[in-house]
């Protein structure tokens, strides 16, 4: 590999050009996959919709309406059957996860209670905080059925009543936020939950 | 060293897991069943290949003293190329892949051969042994994630053929990184005992 000489010269002009085309190959493929890759998550969203609620039989993606919160948008996704709300999906987020944002899919019976909870997106450190998943531990399982005017969601070490991941208090902290902000903001701007 | 050897000393003489046991980490850790093992092998095998291919074209005007750098960039643009595609085209795998896939960069096969071969050989025979050293570590992959998905589950590729009594799928221990390591162990064994007694 010596025939080029490594003066300072050859070896900058070297790693700008390989660099410059790794970059330009990258940017060609992202392009090229960012379509599907988008819709394959919305095809994740659309299942964590039909996992989260009760049964129902509306489209509840065409009757989705967004809320500004917190810097972000929540978005909620009503499912009925018939003309009646048996559920709201809502889309949350969290920007305190241990590792940046969690994406939650919480789904809300209309009195506010607790449904389901799904994992849309996170970053969370794997075998420690990804256990908020549904498929990698029970945690999700405790919030299922709760009804958060008298259960606290919180971590009990902040006084609250839910179990933490052992080792990732910080990602189960977050996960928390995101129900709370799902909850909070549904709460506001139901007038009166049925 | 004629192009067939150069193909064929990836798959038993100098496989990567059995024999050089190179790549060992994401070997243990993504083989809980056949077509785990089988789909991070073609992964690495496409990055493998690419990385010498290019690797072997620029030999000669990579300064000896960066060549490392550029061998990485070379390497992460491609294990990119490859998540990004995963990602979406087979959503399935790539998620059960996870975190392996970006770590294809740090797979000590890939960087080997790029060093060892690629930088020093011809473009013919840098993509021969790219191919055939990342064939070899797909076909490792795919045999240790079968032999974990019987015991472990009683399947193979999904397909249940158990022969466990009722009730029970099979042994957890062999899903788990311990049986990883145990099965592992009992392979290379075989796999040397049987070369030894070739040569």
């Amino acid at each position: 590999m010596a025939k080029k000489d490594s003066s300072l010269l050859s070896m900058a002009l070297t790693m700008f050009i390989v660099t410059l085309a790794a970059a330009t190959a990258l940017g060609f493929v992202y392009r090229f996959t960012k379509g599907p890759i988008e819709e394959a998550g919305q095809q994740k969203k659309l299942n964590a919709i039909q996992l989260v609620v009760p049964e129902f039989d509306n489209n509840p993606d065409a009757e989705k309406y967004n809320i500004d919160v917190d810097g972000d948008v929540l978005t909620f996704y009503p499912a009925k059957k018939g003309d009646e709300i048996v559920g709201i999906a809502v889309e949350t987020f969290t920007k305190k996860g241990f590792s940046g944002m969690v994406r939650l899919m919480v789904g809300l019976l209309p009195d506010g209670t607790i449904n389901r909870i799904e994992v849309l997106k996170h970053t969370e450190t794997p075998g420690l905080g990804d256990k908020m998943e549904c498929s990698k531990s029970d945690f999700h399982v405790q919030f299922e059925g709760k009804d958060p005017a008298g259960y606290k969601l919180s971590v009990k070490k902040d006084g609250g009543d839910v179990d933490a991941i052992t080792a990732s208090t910080i990602s189960s902290r977050a996960y928390c936020d995101a129900v709370k902000r799902a909850y909070d903001t549904y709460m506001k701007e139901t007038p009166s939950p049925r | 060293m004629n192009q067939w050897n150069n193909f064929s000393k990836g798959f038993f003489r100098e496989n990567a897991v059995f024999v050089l046991l190179l790549g060992l980490c994401p070997t243990l850790a993504v083989t809980t069943s056949a077509i785990n093992g089988l789909g991070m092998g073609l992964a690495t095998t496409f990055v493998l290949v690419m990385s010498n291919m290019i690797v072997s074209l620029a030999k000669g005007s990579i300064p000896a003293k960066v060549r490392i750098p550029s061998f990485i960039v070379i390497i992460a643009t491609f294990v990119t190329i490859v998540d990004l595609v995963m990602a979406a085209y087979v959503q399935d795998l790539h998620k059960q892949l996870g975190l392996f896939i970006p770590l294809i960069v740090v797979n000590c096969l890939v960087l080997g051969r790029a060093e060892a071969f690629a930088s020093k050989n011809s473009f013919l025979s840098s993509l021969i042994d790219g191919l055939g050293m990342g064939l070899g570590f797909a076909m490792a992959l795919t045999i240790l994630g079968g032999v974990r998905e019987i015991l472990g589950s009683g399947k193979i590729f999904n397909i249940s053929i158990s022969y466990f009594p009722e009730g029970i799928d099979g042994m957890l221990v062999f899903v788990l990184p311990p049986g990883a390591f145990i099965a592992l162990g009992f392979l290379i064994a075989i796999l040397n005992r049987i070369l030894k007694k070739t040569t």
